[in-house]
């Protein structure tokens, strides 16, 4: 049994424009110790759906629409007492946000706000919680711990705060950590020490780790299997060589082609064309169509399921292509293979 | 004024041809007071720019890359005057910008242009995109009439893949790569030669990046522009570039061909830096020479007297040689610069 299990979800806002159908029937799951990738550009839903998880959604104008299932261990989250909910919060599931510098406040010292957690959820004395706080300081690797403990965040860099979010994040132990692009604002080589300390913490701590990112790089550095989304949908899953080596999704497949890899200079880059649309206004049919080269009138007609794809026992996307059975599209299905990423 | 002679000194040293070189940068520096106390006196400086010499060959695209608070953008802005240098020389066209008087400078704002990183910040919110591009026409005397001026702003939009109808439409209306096609159609109204690209990319999503990317390509050879590309991602850097220059603490600490520089990186922050990259290429094989660098980047307010990257300098055969006199950016193979007193050790180590 899978440590969470998020079954079609569906997080809705009611806005000006209308409805905005953010996260719009995903699923996943994520074992114990595993790490999850979900990866996709802005707007597709992937901080929504982890937010759902944890039921930070503001309602209004947010909702998570009836029918939908997260279920972590044996409980279902969205049918949980608000004192159950407030346990599972830090001690069960911990998240740590792409802003350091926001997340922590900036009139109390960076120890302060360590101690407060460890002293509300393992109910540690002031200075048990003190020492507790400097050993996670020095856990995540901040070099004079002590004096660090004492520092307000104004007086820390960015990597460093990240590092103190970790901290707060790991300080009750929990058993999935959502890490909300956690490295998106720092520099490349402070976030090289990031990504190495997530992966040596789970490692050590045994935690399932839900990364959420808009980097491939990222995801092939930290990720075991990868959800793909786009326009509030999963549109592919698979293990991240799966996904990065032979993407099956016509999306995935734009998505790793925009990507200069270095020693290719002299290949043009081959963008996907327009722009994301809006959520209060997904296409009918496919919600990739019309962006995707390969969309034939079954793509504007209905909508893919997550179809199954073959050689991978986990692995789908949700494309007609992949439906053996139509006959409509067999004439378009020879692009597939000039279609390949480059 | 100086004699041509001594004009084109940087270039000469390091090899360009004299007539091919459009802007040479010599020396550079951007120093900015740190005020403190009670006063808010004046008590010490951020060297943002420290001594930075450059060239950049006509049609050519000069990479800058370096992670945040190197002095990229400083160097970016210095160039264009668009903040006052403390230091050094800047020569556009064999022209000391330095001497110019005020028609002789209008005249370089319409050569020289920048595109900003956050698109939307660097547009005014109140004028449609068509009135403001009439009105950069207008200011600098392009187009004899209200009906020239219309033409050219349906030219310009045509030419960075928007369409006539856009004219109309005000920046809110527009998703950020649009946006970023606007500020690219905005610094082209002048028919500039050089360009200077300040992280015109890291703002978009991917797929968006590439169309972008594309544009600045293509746009590059219709109208045989000058680039300097200033951006923190290595693989669109390299993407971009035909030569590349890396900077740290102020300083540029290597400069080669782009491909030189990522084969065969000298320096070992240059190392470092690519080694954190993340591969987005599973098929390269796992990347086993990791170079982890320790703590961040220090303040530039209290250089050290010796090398900048002392302090997080991985190789093994660091030396108090090191931490007492700075490198020296010189050639250690033809076309390759780099500011490394253990260089020949770093090309055989890690």
């Amino acid at each position: 049994m899978p440590l969470l299990e998020v079954t079609d979800l569906r997080t809705y806002f009611s806005t000006d424009a209308g409805v905005a159908r953010a996260v719009d029937g995903v699923s996943l799951q994520v074992g114990a110790g595993e790490t999850l990738g979900i990866v996709g550009e802005s707007g597709c839903g992937k901080t929504v759906t982890a937010l759902s998880v944890l039921r930070l959604i503001p309602s209004p104008p947010g909702e998570i629409v009836a029918g939908s299932s997260i279920r972590f261990e044996d409980e279902e989250l969205l049918e949980i007492e608000p004192g159950r909910l407030r346990a599972i919060r830090g001690n069960e599931i911990s998240m740590i946000f792409q802003e350091p510098m926001t997340s922590l406040n900036p009139v109390f010292t960076v120890g302060h706000q360590i101690q407060e957690v460890l002293r509300l959820h393992r109910g540690l004395s002031k200075d048990d919680a003190r020492a507790a706080g400097v050993a996670l300081l020095r856990e995540v690797g901040i070099s004079e711990p002590d004096q660090r403990f004492d520092a307000y965040p104004h007086q820390l860099s960015g990597g460093m705060l990240q590092r103190v979010m970790i901290a707060i994040a790991l300080s009750c132990e929990p058993r999935l950590l959502i890490a909300d692009e956690p490295t998106t604002a720092l520099d490349v080589t402070i976030q090289a020490q990031i990504l190495d300390l997530l992966v040596e913490l789970q490692r050590k701590h045994g935690m399932a780790l839900l990364f959420i990112t808009h980097d491939l790089g990222v995801i092939a550095e930290v990720c075991d299997r990868v959800v793909v989304m786009y326009g509030g949908q999963v549109v592919e899953a698979g293990t991240t060589e799966e996904i990065l080596t032979r993407p099956e999704h016509p999306y995935t497949q734009g998505l790793l082609a925009s990507l200069p890899g270095i020693g290719d200079r002299d290949v043009r880059l081959n963008p996907i064309p327009g722009t994301v649309p809006s959520a209060v206004d997904w296409p009918e049919g496919c919600r990739f169509r019309d962006r995707c080269s390969f969309a034939w009138e079954r793509c504007v007609e209905s909508a893919p399921d997550l179809l199954p794809v073959e050689g991978g026992s986990s692995r789908s996307a949700r494309c007609w292509l992949l439906d053996e059975d139509d006959s409509s599209g067999a004439g378009q299905r020879t692009h597939v293979t000039s279609g390949e990423p480059t | 004024m100086t004699s041509p002679a001594d004009e084109q000194s940087t270039a000469q040293v390091n090899g360009a041809l004299d007539a091919g070189v459009l802007l040479d940068v010599q020396d550079l520096k951007k120093y900015f007071p740190v005020h403190g106390g009670v006063l808010g006196r004046s008590v010490n400086q951020v060297r943002a720019v420290d001594s930075v010499s450059f060239w950049l060959q006509r049609g050519e695209t000069l990479g800058l890359v370096g992670e945040s608070g190197c002095g990229k953008s400083t160097t970016g802005r210095a160039v264009l005057r668009l903040i006052e240098p403390s230091g050094g020389r800047v020569f556009f066209d064999g022209q000391d910008l330095g001497g110019f008087d005020r028609a002789q400078f209008r005249e370089f704002r319409r050569s020289a242009q920048i595109v900003f990183q956050d698109p939307y910040g660097s547009l005014n919110p109140r004028m449609t995109v068509g009135s403001m591009l009439a009105e950069i026409l207008k200011v600098h005397g392009l187009g004899e009439t209200g009906g020239h001026r219309s033409a050219r702003v349906r030219e310009l939009l045509d030419m960075v893949g928007l369409h006539a109808e856009h004219a109309g439409r005000y920046p809110h209306e527009f998703s950020g790569g649009q946006r970023q096609r606007i500020g690219i159609a905005r610094a082209l109204a002048v028919e500039p030669e050089f360009i200077v690209l300040d992280e015109p990319v890291s703002a978009l999503d991917v797929s968006v990046q590439a169309q972008v990317i594309n544009l600045l390509r293509d746009l590059q050879k219709e109208l045989d522009l000058t680039y300097l590309f200033i951006a923190h991602d290595l693989a669109v850097v390299e993407y971009m570039s035909d030569r590349v220059a890396v900077m740290y603490l102020g300083k540029i600490v290597e400069m080669a061909a782009a491909q030189e520089l990522y084969r065969n990186p000298l320096h070992p922050y240059t190392r470092a830096l690519l080694s954190a990259a993340p591969r987005r290429n599973l098929k390269a094989g796992p990347n086993h020479q990791r170079i982890r660098l320790s703590g961040d980047v220090p303040s530039p307010i209290q250089p050290s007297s010796g090398c900048p990257f002392y302090a997080r300098c991985p190789h093994p055969e660091k030396d108090e040689a090191c931490r007492k006199a700075p490198p020296i950016l010189e050639a250690r193979a033809p076309g390759h610069l780099a500011a490394c007193c253990k260089h020949s050790m770093a090309a055989s180590g890690a």
